[in-house]
């Protein structure tokens, strides 16, 4: 299994400078970045591409008023809504329509907090079954391409797949919330 | 967390694609862009000609200083420079 930083840990070595840290930082979040742009609020690639850029730029200058380092993915989140409903209003304008924010965003931001679980927890797996999975089904690789791409027999994908999954189950399973919000 | 059973975890993991590696690369990067803002506010605070040339033609003037012309980047030095 890998030791995975926490944010706070994460946050607080990129406020030290740490050039590495940012660089981990902007992977960390930056699904979770883009899903928030694309999934709740719809954003055209164009647009979602300059609020990408714009919530990680402004993130980085405002990283040292961030109160908890803990709460960096709810304040990217908050940021991102932002962002998103202030493209969202610039387009509205021009159509003269009344409310951007699409039906169900706050849902969607929902799930995707609960995805971003998921996604720590994968994190933690060891490095064939992360890739697997995230092969198969973030990139929607086919078991052709998977088993290209790993070395492994097409025929094997499914029963490994399967196997990963019930690991990543055991790890979702095996941490206890409590301790890792008061991990600091 | 509702439950972990595959077929969960399976759309939890779909909810979140990779975005464009460019985007990516490019958030990434922010350091180095940030690096080169600060040494042309450096400059331009110092040397009163350069702070001229940005003030008359602005990407001109960081194209010349041996920037690469990004949007982003004249807009971040007119903004610190409140030109």
């Amino acid at each position: 299994m890998n030791v995975i930083e926490t944010d706070a840990q994460l946050v607080a070595r990129c406020r030290a400078g740490d050039e590495d840290a940012w660089r981990e930082l902007v992977e960390r979040f930056s699904r979770y970045v883009f899903a928030i742009a694309v999934q709740a609020y719809r954003l055209s690639e164009a647009d979602a591409e300059d609020v990408f850029q714009e919530v990680f730029a402004r993130a980085y200058e405002n990283l040292n008023k961030l109160r908890d380092d803990n709460a960096i993915r709810p304040w990217l989140a908050q940021l991102t809504r932002r962002l998103c409903l202030d493209t969202l209003r610039a387009g509205a304008r021009e159509q003269a329509e009344e409310s951007p924010e699409p039906a169900g965003s706050d849902d969607t931001i929902a799930q995707l907090d609960e995805a971003m679980i998921v996604h720590e927890a994968l994190a933690a797996l060891p490095d064939n079954c992360r890739e697997i999975l995230d092969r198969f089904f973030a990139q929607d690789e086919s078991y052709r391409h998977i088993g290209e791409a790993l070395d492994l027999p097409p025929g094997t994908i499914a029963s490994r797949i399967s196997r990963c999954l019930v690991k990543l189950r055991d790890e979702l399973e095996g941490r206890n919330p409590a301790s890792a919000q008061s991990g600091g | 967390m509702r439950n972990h059973d595959e077929e969960t975890l399976a759309s939890m993991l779909r909810m979140l694609p990779a975005p464009p590696e460019a985007w990516v690369q490019a958030a990434q990067e922010i350091p180095l862009a940030q690096r080169g803002l600060d040494q042309i506010v450096e400059r331009a605070r110092a040397d009163l000609a350069f702070r001229e040339a940005l003030i008359a033609d602005l990407e001109r003037a960081l194209e010349g200083a041996g920037y690469e012309p990004d949007p982003a980047l004249a807009e971040a030095v007119r903004v610190r420079l409140s030109l």
